[in-house]
């Protein structure tokens, strides 16, 4: 990994790190909130790597269409998970996720 | 003497990773959404680095504009202010960072090393021949998009009214906290004025 010119494995290698990053936060976080962001650090870092790869492959478009994608799934992800998170606070009065075993209505 | 393509990589680099970094290990659960803010808007300069204008500009619109901004929307409505820590122990890192370092260690490795092909990178305008390969190409899957987009903001404001209208009776219960924490909530949901 050369320091001069920076390549395809720069990203690739970033988008791994970013990845870790969201999976640590995801992994060890308990608070429901600061699991969703852990899941948006992950899909940035899958996003990063489509733009990536479409750069440094023959200037396809192909990766930066799916890039739009991933934003826009992500965009519907945090708008449903939210509205989640707030009727469970509603009637728990916490967003802890171990503490949320029961169902109700 | 590094050129000043690899300072920008490198610059921009450490605002993505330090940002996220913050975000995986900060105890205060208000700092970690304002470091995401700085994570996605490093991802949003990395975009620019590479050509891709139009990501690029997605992402500060949606991502540091939309997403990060209702996540610190979703954080102040659901944390006491005064205990915003409370909720945020993390707990797990004997037995999640192993793991997580393995899989990490994994990816990085498996990224060095790997033999990718790699040609020339071009950088011209990409809005064109996005909007392009979305009406032809990729019509159907963008055309999907859009439902799912709908269905998400219906069944969004369909969750989120349900708990107002529930934080409304616990108010008529409960005098004060519920009821003041809902009015901020009915802003998340505006279909509430709409349908009731």
């Amino acid at each position: 990994m050369s320091l001069a010119a920076i390549g395809l494995r720069h990203f690739v290698v970033l988008s791994a790190v970013l990845f870790t990053l969201g999976l640590t936060t995801v992994a060890t976080r308990r608070n429901a909130v600061a699991v969703l962001m852990g899941i948006e650090l992950i899909l940035n870092a899958a996003a990063l790597n489509f733009v990536a790869f479409a750069h440094y492959g023959h200037g396809a478009i192909t990766g930066q269409v799916f890039a739009v994608f991933v934003v826009v799934l992500a965009a519907a992800e945090a708008a449903v998970a939210l509205a989640i998170v707030l009727s469970v606070y509603r009637s728990f009065r916490a967003i802890d996720v171990t503490r949320l075993e029961t169902l109700r209505d | 003497m590094p050129g000043l393509e690899t300072l920008v990589f490198y610059g921009l680099a450490a605002l993505t990773v330090g940002g996220a970094a913050g975000v995986a290990f900060s105890r205060n659960i208000l700092r970690a959404a304002f470091l995401l803010l700085g994570a996605l808007t490093g991802t949003a300069g990395l975009y620019f680095f590479m050509g891709a204008d139009f990501v690029g500009v997605t992402q500060i619109l949606i991502y540091v504009g939309g997403i990060a901004v209702l996540l610190l929307f979703a954080v102040l409505l659901t944390s006491r202010i005064g205990d915003v820590r409370v909720s945020n122990r993390a707990l797990g890192y004997g037995t999640a960072l192993p793991i997580v370092g393995l899989v990490g260690t994994f990816l990085v490795v498996a990224a060095t090393r790997a033999a990718w092909r790699q040609t020339e990178a071009v950088a011209a305008p990409t809005t064109a021949r996005i909007g392009d390969a979305f009406l032809r190409e990729y019509l159907l899957p963008f055309e999907l998009v859009s439902i799912v987009l709908l269905m998400a903001l219906v069944g969004a404001m369909v969750v989120a009214r349900r708990a107002v209208r529930d934080a409304g009776v616990a108010a008529a219960t409960a005098a004060g906290v519920s009821g003041a924490a809902s009015e901020p909530a009915a802003e998340l949901a505006p279909s509430r004025s709409a349908t009731s």
